[in-house]
């Protein structure tokens, strides 16, 4: 059996992946997959510990994490298509307007 | 090396590698994909930790509805208008690269003592299954589960309203 600190590393891993795509891309699309690269990496690590102590309450976050996720996805792609109706760019850096 | 470990360590390499994928892409429609590999290898993961229902869930949810969302809008604005390579800050790369690497050196510092004299794992629980986690989520967990699915409704119906064809002269 691999060891829990194995997928550990492999979540820390991927969460740091994310977090520097977060920071280094500017188009507003790929910042929306780099989020979902960091929860999904802390799912993985909820499901090892879950395993790890034996204890299903691991599993149940997991599943209230990807229903946060699917709402936030479909919030964060509405917000970005309605910008792009008014400013044509989904430059980040654009990104500046609360009302129009 | 037995061969789970090595199944690991090469599920792990597709994983590690799908996501700089994501973030190396020039274009968007690529990190997609790129992230539906992704989420495909991170199912596979809960498999070995004997979750089979989460895995069953990730590839509904994610691969099946997230991703083909995300390929959706992408297609709906017209990829040549997403862009690809977006005016890049000529130090952003490097500061963003930096602080990752700062991260990663701050979580290994903190949890390295830990993690490798951490007690033998729980013999293979039978707890992943559905049956098991329907009945704690539908007992324990129910008034999680329902705020959960106002959530949901909540999000759907403010997505619409968001993403609605503005009407003509309401500006």
């Amino acid at each position: 059996m691999v060891p829990t600190s194995h997928y550990l590393i492999i979540s820390g891993a991927i969460f740091a992946i994310g977090a520097v795509g977060v920071l280094t891309r500017r188009n507003a699309l790929i910042i929306l997959m780099c989020v979902e690269l960091m929860l999904n990496s802390v799912n993985l690590s909820l499901i090892a510990l879950s395993r790890q102590w034996d204890n299903l309450g691991g599993q149940v976050f997991v599943f209230m994490i990807m229903a946060a996720a699917a709402a936030e996805v479909a919030v964060g792609l509405a917000i970005l298509i309605s910008h792009m109706r008014h400013t044509d760019t989904a430059n980040i850096d654009e990104f500046r307007l609360l009302k129009w | 090396m037995s061969a789970s470990l090595v199944f690991f360590i090469v599920v792990a390499a597709v994983s590690l590698t799908s996501a700089l994928g994501v973030v190396t892409s020039r274009w968007p429609i690529h990190s997609a994909l790129f992230m539906l590999v992704n989420f495909i290898t991170l199912a596979v993961f809960y498999v070995t930790l004997g979750a089979q229902f989460l895995a069953a869930a990730q590839v509904i949810i994610y691969a099946g509805g997230i991703v083909i969302l995300i390929l959706f809008v992408v297609m709906l604005i017209g990829s040549e208008k997403i862009g690809g390579p977006s005016g890049h800050r000529l130090w952003t790369p490097y500061a963003g690269v930096a602080l990752g690497v700062l991260m990663l050196a701050t979580m290994i510092y903190t949890f390295a003592s830990s993690l490798f004299g951490a007690p033998g794992t729980a013999d293979a629980i039978e707890a992943g299954h559905p049956k098991a986690v329907g009945m704690t989520l539908f007992t324990q967990y129910i008034l999680p589960i329902e705020m959960a699915a106002v959530l949901l409704l909540v999000a759907l119906i403010g997505a619409l309203l968001l993403a609605r064809q503005p009407k003509a002269g309401a500006q």
